[in-house]
């Protein structure tokens, strides 16, 4: 069976760093894997997404509409825009941070209201701020792995095996920070 | 075991290169392509790669390195491949001494990219052939197989991979790089001096190879089919063919791994098998309409678009099957913009506020066509800022210029804004050209070029001088400005416009986003001087808000210290602070 998870948010926000630790983890625990990215002009503060698959065999690279399992959005209002991708019962890890787009800067549109609140109507909707979380922990910068910990709750991967891939993974200096981070995010209840 | 890793597209095929023996690599960045030299660089010991000015030079750079006897590459997005096709179409004819590849990477669904055109088109009109791998995977394989195939028909190949391929990581088993020997150069002026008599010669060779490997290709391990259910058979090639397989796991599939030329008796042969031929292939109906040619009943561009990407519920909703979707929630859309920090944005706002159309070129700069700054009118290809600004004076005479700039990148400037600008001062034009000069190729995620001082292979050589070789030219007023200094920025822009003489002016700071590049100060907004006017939002950094009550907050991750909102704001509520 094939688990569809997409990690959303606003280019520059470090879904790509996620995506590689997430594809390292599956292709550790022996899956096939297919991660599917944005690099270019929507890294330029756009919305980004990151598509993750993994199973015994995989071939589309891309999860398309109802068809994900876990939504992990950095950012409350790309939760929102990607929330039909979720299938019936799908979760959504979301970081309860707003970050208006440049249509709401400029006042061509307006940043929608009581977001999560809509999103519980038909999903189960975990959320953290985990801006306020990365900051007390003195690298703000750190908060994407702190939503990946609690979104790690929803897969099946125990805590060692994210760890020793996160180790791998981010860079040398940061292998700390950022272990307590995911740490801090995977035991939120 | 032979070890697993998990790859992007690219960075497989680069690795491919590497296992194939490759010893010169050279490109000019570009979405989507840029990663594969970034991981070539990877492997410098043994492999010689460069950024070049731009894809043409790049092409010859490969194609030279060919003839001396080694095998090379050079690697380029679609775009990039009508830069460098002065020299594919000729060294076509040539062929090659070591195995000679252009990778290509085509942008269905426009992601990055000012055009959607398919490189299978350029390759079809070049005669030369193209591989289309379909994962990580075959993306590194197919690479070694363009080098065999390069050496055994004796022509240069391309190696096509698109955005999805490019940025999506797959597992991929390593092998180790086999030293190919450098073959011997031996003088060959008939093949290699493509003048009238010789190439006449080489046309006809041409020809005979393409039918000699359409022939071959029946053969080929990279061209298979796929027997189950004969009801249904598709063909496919590249992503296209993942679509097939997530959605009709049990259907007949000819899966081609060389698209060009096609294997016209494979093809025959797997239509005659199945009952129902559909041609699945992204952008344009290339093998469609010569399968079609041949008298074969299938269906295509009936069922699917030309235009974007394809996916696997396009395919099902072509097929009737049953898509399950929830209607997306209404949403304001977020475009790409400017950074926080961003000189760009310091130039335009003072460009604005002058009221002065851009002619744009290609870069991040090009964002500053959108909403709030909507000050560039224009942006077609690299390096038409320039040459494109220059035809409207000659249509329109001078005085219709003088609320016009060029605006183009230092990076796109080497590339082939050069060119245009020797065009504008021999050809007695007077426009202005905004060179902006962020020190880095911005857009594709910060490469070096010849203005920079860095080489791919991080070596530190001498920058060359924009300011010069503007200088150079004979261009009497070349300015140099911090992008920051509105003031001064502004009153350099209404002089050197109003001059009847060509004019440069090079707008410096260095991107925000490069490594070490930073702001003392962080912008901190002062609400009890503020008079709610709303000046400050008006450049359109991302990092500022409007509170309810009218004044403003700065997003404290965001903001990068630039002060250019400070610099708008009349009653001191913004100040800067020690970060």
């Amino acid at each position: 069976m094939t688990k569809n998870i997409m990690i959303v948010g606003v280019g520059g926000q470090g879904t790509l760093l996620t995506s590689r630790i997430l594809g390292g983890i599956m292709v550790d625990a022996g899956y096939d894997v297919k991660l599917s990215e944005v690099h270019g002009m929507a890294q330029r503060g756009g919305s980004v997404v990151t598509f993750v698959r993994y199973g015994e065999k995989v071939y589309e690279p891309i999860v398309e509409e109802g068809q994900a399992d876990v939504l992990i959005a950095f950012e409350r209002l790309e939760a929102y825009r990607y929330a039909h991708f979720l299938k019936k019962g799908g979760a959504i890890v979301v970081n309860d941070q707003r970050i208006d787009p440049i249509t709401v800067v400029t006042g061509a549109a307006e940043y929608p209201e009581h977001i999560i609140e809509i999103l519980e109507k038909d999903h189960n909707v975990y959320r953290v701020d985990a801006q306020a979380m990365a900051k007390e922990m003195g690298n703000s910068k750190v908060f994407n792995i702190i939503v990946l910990g609690l979104a790690a709750q929803h897969m099946d991967f125990d805590k060692e095996e994210w760890l020793r891939v996160i180790e791998k993974t981010v860079p040398q200096k940061t292998i700390e920070i950022n272990k307590k981070a995911f740490l801090a995010g995977y035991a939120m209840k | 075991m032979a070890e697993v890793k998990i790859m992007l597209g690219n960075e497989a095929i680069a690795r491919g290169a590497y296992e194939a023996g490759v010893k010169v690599s050279a490109a000019y960045p570009g979405t989507p392509s840029t990663e594969i030299s970034e991981n070539i660089v990877k492997y410098k010991d043994v492999i010689y790669a460069e950024w070049s000015p731009n894809e043409k030079v790049a092409a010859e750079v490969a194609i030279g390195a060919s003839i001396s006897g080694v095998r090379a590459m050079c690697s380029m997005k679609h775009v990039g491949v009508n830069v460098a096709s002065d020299p594919l179409y000729t060294i076509a004819y040539g062929g090659v001494n070591g195995g000679l590849v252009l990778v290509a990477a085509d942008d269905p669904g426009l992601y990055s990219s000012q055009n959607e055109q398919d490189t299978r088109c350029i390759a079809r009109a070049a005669m030369v052939p193209v591989l289309e791998p379909s994962d990580s995977q075959e993306a590194k394989d197919f690479m070694k197989t363009a080098f065999e195939l390069s050496e055994k028909y004796d022509t240069p190949v391309i190696v096509r991979t698109t955005t999805r391929l490019s940025h999506s990581q797959g597992p991929v088993t390593l092998c180790d790089r086999v030293e190919i020997e450098d073959k011997p150069y031996e003088r060959n002026p008939a093949k290699f001096v493509m003048m009238p008599a010789n190439a006449k010669g080489r046309h006809l060779a041409v020809e005979q190879r393409m039918k000699q490997m359409a022939e071959d290709a029946c053969t080929m391990e990279i061209n298979r089919a796929e027997y189950k259910d004969t009801n249904i058979g598709f063909i496919a090639s590249g992503i296209a063919y993942q679509y097939v397989k997530e959605v009709c796991p049990d259907a007949s599939v000819l899966k081609l791994g060389l698209v060009h030329p096609l294997p016209r008796k494979l093809i025959e042969e797997f239509a005659s098998k199945v009952d129902r031929l559909i041609i699945f292939e992204e952008l344009e109906p290339v093998y469609e309409e010569q399968i079609k040619s041949w008298g074969i009943r299938c269906e295509g561009k009936e069922l699917f678009t030309v235009q974007g990407e394809y996916s696997a519920n396009m395919l099902r909703k072509a097929l009737q099957m049953v898509v399950e979707s929830v209607p997306a929630a209404v949403v304001p859309a977020r475009p790409p913009i400017l950074c926080p920090g961003c000189p760009h944005r310091s130039v335009y706002s003072v460009l604005k506020k002058l009221g002065i159309h851009a002619a744009g070129d290609i870069g991040c700069y090009t964002l500053g066509a959108v909403p709030p700054l909507n000050v560039v009118d224009t942006t077609i290809c690299m390096g038409a800022s320039i040459s494109s600004l220059h035809g409207m004076e000659k249509a329109k005479g001078k005085d219709y210029i003088k609320n016009w700039v060029a605006v183009i990148g230092d990076s796109t400037f080497m590339h082939t804004g050069v060119n245009s600008l020797m065009n504008m001062v021999y050809n007695q034009g007077t426009g202005t050209v905004m060179i902006l000069d962020n020190s880095t190729t911005g857009m594709t995620g910060h490469q070096d070029h010849a203005a920079t001082g860095k080489t791919l292979q991080g070596d530190v050589v001498s920058a060359i001088s924009i300011y010069h070789l503007c200088k150079s030219m004979g261009i009497e007023n070349v300015v140099e400005v911090n992008a920051f200094d509105t003031e001064e920025l502004e009153r350099i822009v209404r002089e050197e416009t109003a001059r009847d003489k060509v004019s440069v002016i090079i707008t410096k700071s260095p991107c925000v986003l490069l490594k070490g590049q930073t702001f003392p100060d962080k912008c901190v907004p002062v609400p009890e001087k503020c008079k709610k006017c709303g000046a400050c939002l008006k450049p359109g950094c991302p990092a500022l808000t409007k509170n309810e009550d009218g004044t403003i907050s700065i997003d404290e991750t965001m903001c990068n210290g630039c002060g250019l909102c400070k610099s708008y704001c009349k009653f001191d509520a913004i100040e800067t602070k020690a970060k």
